[in-house]
């Protein structure tokens, strides 16, 4: 077991120095000086994924069992890349412009997002690599127990495969899911693979220069010994050799892996034309020797020796240890780089189209979605991991390693090859539908399954060898490899039947479905990939008319720019109107000008609304629903701020019309009391000069005279008794006189007062003085000067023709209402206001108070009745002029302020 | 001939002052308390020179002097403003209306006496 020790160590000291390559190779990435990790001759040797164990082991095999059949495996992807290179560019074209992550996404993609598709070409794509992976390892294990036990037997050690399982999910886990962008270049993975690339490469021809050199003893020998093994022929007929040029070719555009070396971690698209010649060389490197170290093995070993090791047993036998380490490791490479991108490639497809949605569509609370989407994602992406090269090492196990290396392999490029007519349609034609990619696809599918698929196990529970040969309930027809009786290879049987129902299916449905919005944009986004010009076929069908999308421009940019943006528009298509065709780059372009108004989600919303594609994504609403949010509450508080400001301003402009008022009343004030003492001034002055002035004054004249100036003085004195009052009482510093009385006395007093006193009026007094009887304890002389002032106003201002005034007398509880009504027209509205104001009449016009008063009156009922503890007010409604005298019964506690 | 004046004044004392000096004077004097018969007062007596208050019951003095001014008949005829209100504003509202003199409340007896003689006129 020494070897076998010895074998582990090498192992595992192959296996650090790939780990510190992708991790020195990350670290370099990481610090922006990777720039040699995306030459194009890396990306040549990544390609190279394509060679796997079957190439290196299996390829020798194959050729010696079925002669130059293994050739096609080379000349399939090396036509791919010389004569169709243009189709490479147009994936990864695409791939860069849709930020594609797999195979799967790409025709979901084009074919409007479906989840449903996507779905299916990732379970296709994990089935149809499980029995690869489980080849590689089944290589790994029968080359270790071949190097180690030196015998050939199959089955090896099913402890070596798991060890190597495990090992290369530890690798992939740690390098594959530092990044969670899948769009995120693994370079680390990747300059792995292109070290195992040159390793395998100079491993194989290593050994093949020692079989033509070393054991069959030079170039001619070799050749001749070739023709003697009867390999240098196609086995079957020109079908078989076709189909499988056509697989091989089919396998290098569908595979998983080499869609993820070839288009997504693409770092620039004119690697493609190094690729394009240097891949077929490596290819022509790895192929060259195969002929003649099968032709040695099936001479020189001996019989039974199994031909898909030869590589490896050729130089063992020939003791040449050293050569025969570097043709393991060279087998060893093969099949683990294989094994990591296949399972990178198929766990970004299973956690973004399968665990994601998933999660998405039971997730109940949208809230926390970014935060918690990594995680899962994440968590996601490295359980795939785990699980596909889980299920390699089952279906490794259940097989038992017994089918031959080379047919595990082309029953996996069979079921990948069913993408293809989906994938090539998606590219090229436009009218290809997603209900006509999912026809063609499950169709296939299921076909590929029941033909080869299922029949490749051999007798199992799956599919009994009686079934395989008798049909499913012996119906004869049905047989599984012989199809309405077209028997014949197996394989090409296969292929014919799910590759033509699967096609033949895309477009009939195609034909006969039609696309929908999101559908026909993905079309021309993707067949029109180069020259973005408009399809008229993508647009002309309805959707989106022009006059819709400016229609809604106008309500989110306001209609000026928005009508500016479409003349524009319409002017860059070359169209003489205002209404530019709504060609994907239009709608493009006008969407990314809603979003700088909307947000980025809600405008890829609406505007896929108005063009017919109304399938919007989970994230999508989240996004949206989160913008809307935002802008709901940030639309409410400005609401909020601006019924704040409407009511602020509406409260300024009240204070500002109260000062203006106030200060006109302040100038009428002063206005007023000049003209109130300039005329008792100007009586007494006039007067006083004719006393002095006249000598011959009569005596009752000049009696009277004094007394008109003695009157006028009186009258002045009042006047400033008035505003010194006044004064008092807005000051509150008024003393009162607190005394005990009758309501009904202070107003029998002021009435006689006030209507005793001269003035033209007469004025009826209407009162029921039963119910006047009120005690009181208050100032009754100034509570009686308030009354005289109401009862006077009313003679003075009462338009009625028989004046009249109603005084009423209302008690509460601890409160008494005195109620002046008189029959007039009343104070108008607006004045209503300012009537307690001071000299309130002076500012109404230029006529005079025929009755004479300053207008101090009510002003100094207010102050007197807010010093008693009362209040006086208008009364609207009631008919004429009335004022209501509240007050308080007992008026001590309050005057005692 | 004697100076009829048309005195227009609401203030009973100021009204018996005014119309003591200028009977004794010689003149002829016509008093009205109110705005709104003024017009017709001036048709009636004709006078030579109108005393005019401007704070008035019914219209203002001010409003009857637009308003005698705007009568070609009366456009002419000298208007002595006697008034307690002072203020330059309307000492500037009456000059606007063509009021030959403007006087303020306490005026001189001397001095209203000689304005009513020069605006009657030789």
């Amino acid at each position: 077991m020494a070897v076998a020790d010895l074998l582990v160590a090498v192992c595992i000291l192959y296996a650090a120095l790939l780990f510190a390559v992708a991790w020195f190779a990350e670290r370099r990435a990481r610090r922006g000086r990777g720039g040699w990790l995306r030459s194009p001759v890396v990306y040549t040797l990544t390609l190279s994924v394509y060679c796997t164990a079957w190439t290196f082991y299996g390829a020798v095999g194959f050729a010696a069992r079925s002669g130059l059949d293994y050739l096609t495996i080379y000349l399939g992807p090396t036509l791919v890349f010389l004569a169709w290179w243009w189709l490479l560019r147009k994936l990864v074209r695409i791939g860069r412009s849709q930020r594609l992550t797999s195979i799967a996404d790409l025709v979901s993609s084009r074919f409007g997002k479906s989840d449903l598709l996507a779905v299916l070409v990732t379970v296709l794509a994990v089935i149809g690599t499980t029995p690869y992976i489980a080849l590689q390892l089944q290589s790994i294990t029968l080359s270790f127990a071949a190097f180690a036990h030196t015998g050939p037997e199959a089955g090896g050690r099913p402890g070596t495969a798991i060890w190597v399982a495990a090992g290369l999910a530890v690798f992939t886990i740690l390098f594959g899911t530092r990044s969670l962008d899948a769009n995120h270049r693994h370079h680390g993975v990747m300059i792995a693979i292109a070290l195992e690339a040159v390793v395998k490469l100079a491993a194989l021809v290593a050994v093949g220069v020692f079989v033509v050199w070393g054991l069959s003893g030079g170039l001619g020998p070799a050749l001749d010994a070739i023709d003697a093994a009867g390999i240098a022929a196609p086995s079957g007929g020109g079908g078989r050799w076709l189909a499988l040029i056509f697989l091989a070719a089919a396998a290098v555009l569908t595979l998983p892996r080499m869609f993820q070396v070839t288009v997504v971690e693409n770092a620039d698209e004119r690697h493609l034309a190094t690729a394009a010649w240097a891949f077929p060389l490596y290819l022509l490197g790895i192929s060259l020797f195969v002929l003649p170290i099968a032709a040695a093995g099936l001479a020189l070993l001996p019989q039974g020796s199994n031909p898909d090791l030869f590589v490896l047993t050729l130089p063992l036998a020939a003791d040449r240890d050293g050569l025969a380490l570097f043709a393991f490791l060279g087998g060893f490479s093969s099949a683990t780089s294989m094994i990591v991108v296949a399972a990178l490639a198929l766990s970004i497809m299973v956690s973004n189209h399968i665990v994601v949605p998933l999660w998405l569509r039971f997730r109940r609370d949208p809230a926390t979605v970014a935060g918690d989407l990594r995680t899962v994602v994440l968590r996601a992406r490295r359980s795939a991991i785990a699980g596909v090269l889980m299920l390699g090492y089952g279906y490794y196990v259940y097989t038992d390693g017994t089918a031959a290396l080379a047919s595990i392999g082309l029953i996996s490029f069979a079921g990948v090859a069913q993408i293809l007519p989906a994938l090539l349609g998606a590219v090229y034609w436009r009218g290809a539908t997603r209900a006509g990619a999912i026809a063609g696809l499950a169709a296939g599918f299921a076909l590929w399954g029941y033909t080869l698929f299922l029949p490749s196990f051999g007798d199992s529970l799956l599919m009994p060898a009686g079934v395989i040969a008798e049909g499913p309930f012996g119906i004869a027809w049905l047989r599984a490899q012989n199809l309405l009786g077209t028997g014949g290879d197996p394989l090409v049987h296969a292929l014919v039947w799910s590759l033509g129902a699967n096609a033949l299916l895309f477009a009939g449905v195609s034909l006969v479905t039609r696309q929908d919005g999101l559908e026909r944009l993905q079309a021309s986004q993707f067949v029109d990939v180069f020259d973005r010009a408009p399809g008229p076929v993508a647009w002309s069908g309805g959707g989106a008319a022009a006059w819709d999308l400016l229609v809604m421009s106008q309500r989110i940019l306001g209609p000026e720019a928005a009508q500016a943006l479409f003349r524009r528009a319409a002017r860059g298509q070359g169209l003489s109107g205002d209404l530019p065709d709504p060609t994907p780059d239009f709608v493009e372009m006008l969407e990314r000008e809603l979003a700088g108004s909307v947000g980025a989600a809600a405008a890829h919303a609406m505007i896929r609304q108005l063009t017919g594609a109304a399938a919007v994504s989970v994230e999508e609403l989240i996004a949206v629903a989160g913008e809307t949010r935002e802008i709901m509450a940030y639309s409410s508080r400005l609401e909020e701020k601006s019924r704040e400001l409407a009511r602020t301003a509406e409260e300024l402009r009240a204070a500002n019309e109260k000062l203006t008022q106030i200060s006109r009343q302040k100038d009428a004030f002063l206005s007023q009391i000049s003209h109130e003492l300039r005329t008792p001034m100007a009586s007494i002055r006039a007067f006083s000069e004719i006393l002095r002035d006249t000598d011959d004054l009569a005596a009752a004249e000049l009696t009277r005279f004094a007394a008109l100036i003695h009157d006028e003085t009186l009258r002045l004195t009042r006047l400033l008794d008035d505003l010194l009052d006044l004064s008092v009482l807005e000051n509150g510093r008024v003393s009162l006189n607190i005394e005990a009385g009758n309501l009904g006395d202070v107003i029998e007093s002021a009435v006689g007062t006030a209507v005793l006193a001269p003035g033209r009026q007469t004025l009826a007094i209407r009162r029921d003085t039963m119910r006047e009887t009120v005690p009181i304890e208050t100032d009754c002389g100034r509570l009686r000067q308030v009354f005289i002032n109401l009862i006077t106003n009313a003679r003075k201002y009462c338009d009625a023709e028989r004046p009249e005034l109603r005084i009423r007398v209302t008690a509460h509880r601890g409160m008494v209402d005195i109620d002046f009504i008189d029959n007039g027209s009343g104070v108008p509205a607006a004045q209503r206001a300012l009537i307690f104001e001071k000299f309130a009449r002076a500012i109404e016009a230029e006529t005079a108070d025929a009755a004479g008063g300053a207008g101090l009156g009510l002003a100094i009922c207010r102050e007197v009745m807010r010093s008693l503890g009362g209040s006086i007010g208008y009364l609207p409604g009631v008919g004429g002029a009335a004022f209501r005298v509240r007050l308080p019964r007992r008026s001590a506690a309050i005057a005692a302020q | 001939m004697a100076t009829t004046v048309l005195l227009i004044e609401d203030e009973p004392n100021i009204k018996e002052a005014v119309s003591f000096i200028l009977e004794r004077d010689g003149c002829t004097v016509h008093s009205l308390a109110d705005g709104a018969t003024a017009l017709a007062a001036v048709a009636r007596h004709t006078p030579d020179v109108v005393i005019l208050d401007i704070m008035l019951p019914g219209q203002s003095g001010l409003e009857v002097l637009r308003r005698l001014r705007a009568d070609p008949a009366t456009a002419g005829l000298p208007v002595l403003m006697l008034t307690a209100k002072g203020q330059a504003r309307d000492r500037a509202e009456a000059e606007a209306l063509g009021v030959d003199r403007f006087m303020t409340k306490p005026f001189s007896n001397r001095e209203v006496l000689a304005a009513v003689r020069e605006l009657a006129g030789p």
